[in-house]
């Protein structure tokens, strides 16, 4: 079982990644679960047709510790398996705690078994690693590779290097590795060349540029994955190849996070020198 | 020797506290709540945090000490804890029926940001407070300050919450009492009668937990300052906060609430600071001192003049609490005797200031620190390096008692293993002609115990 999580700038498009590759992994015939993990509980609208009706958190504030692990996790497109862990409204409580509460409760409650035969499970967390609740799905081994969502502008540039740096705290006694970068184009100047640049100088790969294309928004609409709304689209395909490239990847490495001028000194190059 | 593995070399330490001269806050915002007639202290936290602290509380004053808990699960934590001290504020005033419920905040939910202000203001918008109760609050996490700071921020929270200046001036003095005992209470209550000057103390602790065996169970003993009594510290002319760092920030608090203009003084423990407090009454109230406290102060005199030559020169270790620190070392400078080695786990400039001020004067070769590695780990190696006559502190000093064979007195917060504390005072004349029996009997007991004996002396 490979575990994977991703992560990213905010509104970079981490779910929206996450689940189109999983669709496609799906499509492959692997068995997959994803886990949300953030409190908005969006991660699994579009395998699912509509948002998780219940979180994990409101499970076990509804029913206390007699959660039954049919309650949290619900079949989506292609039988994949999702949950979402929940959290607090906005402005109360504490998310991060959250997070780590409802990861311990699906491992007590078996959703990592042998039974399940699972292939992959693709952990999706909001973005920057603020605190250590956010940093969960890394530590103690849960999750062994990370792909990073970004984009050519500084800003989601700035957030991955910031995640590798909490990669990299972890990396020594979790064990967990960078397996790259994945590009989610917001059609920036010399997008790919820069994040090709900044991957290489993290000493990781961009492992795929996704090209920015509305259909993704009209499927989202749709409440799908553009591999199930239209699996004959040109985009569905590009979402596929990322789907291949992750499953055949071998490329996990301990990044390298950038000082600040090194990362700036990239943008004026790539970016707004051009 | 327990404390075998205590080495004799000092050496700097920066992250580490060993055996603290101190503990929670929550504790302290309990204690000055109970000082509140009618009030039931409540802890929005985990149920450890109460039970912890109650048990410490019951433990000391050998009384059962209520309080409740928001009882946090993994579940409060994560969402908050409003629903829980909503519910609790709710049952609490069915059940048990205080007149008062003084939450106070916990480290847990302190870090998940629970804002009691605003979740006490839902209870009285949710008509969950019935008319004429109460619910104050204080924010009290224990990675800041101490048990100290805990009971000056519920002491605080009090002044604030409950002080109203109706324009008409009371002929009243506030009495702001830094943690001290029951019986340290009763003492300036008393002291403030002799002198003729009406006062409102509080908290005031006595009656509360040294209430007497009447044969049936009080939930609410008839000690305690009463709302009404509270309420018009906003009116007095003058407060006086006895204690600058347990006491003063609700003095301060009254101030800028009813514009009561306030002095500190230090907790009158010893012969100087029982001076300061009379004199101070007597010039804030315009009263004589009567013969009655003149003579008091006229024993304690004599009997310091007596016995000073059993006294001079010993030399005392002593850790506890800034408020009774200061006036206790400047007691034992007054009595001849040299405090040799001073810690407090309390943090706070201010404290560090004035000790440094009192030793620099009177005694510059004491070994003075206060803060984070102020504990009894170093309190204990510096006694290794200058032995001392006689050691002060509280109930968890014994140890260090024992291993190094010192005569030892009770004095300071948690005492759990003798009585006496919430009934003698340590306050006043009388107080300190007690302190200095104490000091006497430790010294010269010790001193029958080593006698050869042909040195062993009937009248000594």
């Amino acid at each position: 079982m490979r575990k994977v999580a991703i992560y990213g700038k905010g509104g970079i498009g981490k779910s929206t990644t996450t689940q189109n590759t999983v669709a496609g992994l799906a499509e492959m015939g692997k068995k997959i679960m994803v886990i949300g993990c953030d409190p908005k509980a969006d991660s699994t609208r579009l395998l699912l047709g509509g948002l998780q009706q219940k979180t994990v958190l409101d499970t076990l504030r509804e029913e206390g510790e007699e959660v039954e692990l049919e309650d949290i996790i619900k079949p989506g497109y292609r039988n994949t398996r999702c949950t979402e862990s929940g959290g607090p409204e906005p402005g109360v409580g504490c998310a991060g705690r959250g997070i780590i509460t409802s990861v311990n409760l699906l491992e007590q409650l078996g959703a990592f078994d042998d039974e399940w035969d699972l292939d992959y499970v693709f952990y999706d967390v909001l973005g920057d690693v603020v605190c250590g609740g956010f940093a969960m799905p890394i530590r103690d081994g849960k999750a062994e590779e990370i792909y990073i969502v970004c984009s050519g502008e500084m800003m989601a540039m700035y957030a991955a290097n910031n995640i590798c740096k909490g990669i990299l705290k972890y990396a020594d006694t979790g064990g967990v590795r960078l397996g790259g970068l994945i590009c989610n184009s917001r059609n920036v100047d010399n997008e790919r060349q820069m994040i090709e640049e900044l991957a290489k100088k993290i000493g990781t790969q961009m492992i795929h540029f996704v090209p920015r294309n509305n259909f993704v928004q009209r499927a989202e609409i749709n409440r799908k994955t553009v591999i199930e709304y239209d699996p004959s689209h040109e985009q569905a395909d590009e979402y596929r190849a990322l789907a291949k490239k992750i499953d055949e990847n071998k490329m996990f490495v301990i990044p390298k996070p950038l000082e600040i001028e090194e990362l700036e000194a990239l943008l004026i190059e790539f970016g707004i020198a051009n | 020797m327990l404390l075998r593995h205590t080495s004799k070399e000092v050496k700097e330490r920066e992250g580490l506290t060993i055996n603290p001269a101190k503990t929670c806050q929550p504790i302290g915002a309990m204690y000055a709540a109970l000082g509140i007639h009618g009030c039931l202290p409540h802890s929005h936290g985990s149920q450890g945090c109460c039970s912890y602290h109650r048990s410490t509380l019951t433990r000391h004053y050998k009384e059962p000490v209520m309080a409740a808990t928001s009882s946090f699960t993994e579940g409060a934590s994560v969402f908050g804890g409003q629903a829980n001290l909503l519910a609790a504020i709710e049952t609490i005033f069915s059940v048990y029926e205080p007149d008062i419920i003084a939450v106070h905040s916990t480290c847990l939910s302190e870090t998940i940001g629970d804002d009691l202000q605003q979740i006490t203001r839902k209870a009285r918008d949710d008509g969950k407070i019935p008319e004429g109760k109460h619910v104050i609050f204080a924010s009290t996490p224990s990675f800041i300050g101490s048990h100290v700071t805990g009971y000056s921020n519920m002491l605080t929270g009090i002044a604030e919450q409950f002080a109203v200046s109706t324009g008409v001036k009371k002929n009243q003095i506030n009495i702001v009492a830094g943690w001290m005992e029951p019986s340290d209470m009763r003492e300036i209550k008393l002291l403030s009668k002799k002198l003729c000057v009406k006062i409102v103390l509080f908290p005031d602790t006595s009656d509360v937990l040294d209430a007497p065996q009447s044969g049936k169970h009080v939930f609410y003993p008839k000690g305690g300052t009463t709302v009404a009594e509270l309420q018009s510290t906003g009116d007095s002319i003058y407060s006086l906060a006895l204690g600058p760092i347990s006491a003063e920030p609700a003095a301060i608090a009254l101030e800028k609430k009813c514009k009561v203009s306030f002095e500190t003084l230090d907790i009158p423990i010893g012969l100087t600071a029982t001076d300061r407090f009379i004199m101070t009454m007597s010039e804030v109230a315009n009263v004589n001192v009567p013969d009655e406290i003149t003579e008091e102060r006229g024993r304690l005199v004599d009997v310091m003049a007596d016995m000073e030559q059993y006294l001079y020169g010993k030399k005392v270790a002593l850790f506890g609490d800034p408020d009774q620190l200061l006036p206790l070392t400047e007691f034992l400078l007054d009595l001849n005797m040299k405090p040799t080695h001073i810690v407090s786990g309390t943090p706070g400039q201010r404290f560090e200031k004035q000790m440094r001020q009192l030793l620099d004067e009177r005694s510059p070769e004491t070994n003075f620190r206060n803060g984070l590695q102020a504990d009894m780990f170093l309190l204990h190696q510096w006694m290794k390096n200058d032995p001392v006559d006689l050691l002060i502190g509280n109930t968890y000093g014994k140890y260090m008692a024992r291993d190094e064979d010192v005569p030892f007195i009770r004095f300071g917060f948690p005492i759990l293993d003798r009585i006496g504390h919430s009934y003698f005072p340590n306050v006043g004349y009388s107080g300190s002609l007690r302190l200095v029996e104490k000091i006497l009997s430790a010294i010269m007991d010790r001193q029958d115990r080593d006698a050869l004996e042909e040195k062993f002396e009937l009248v000594m």
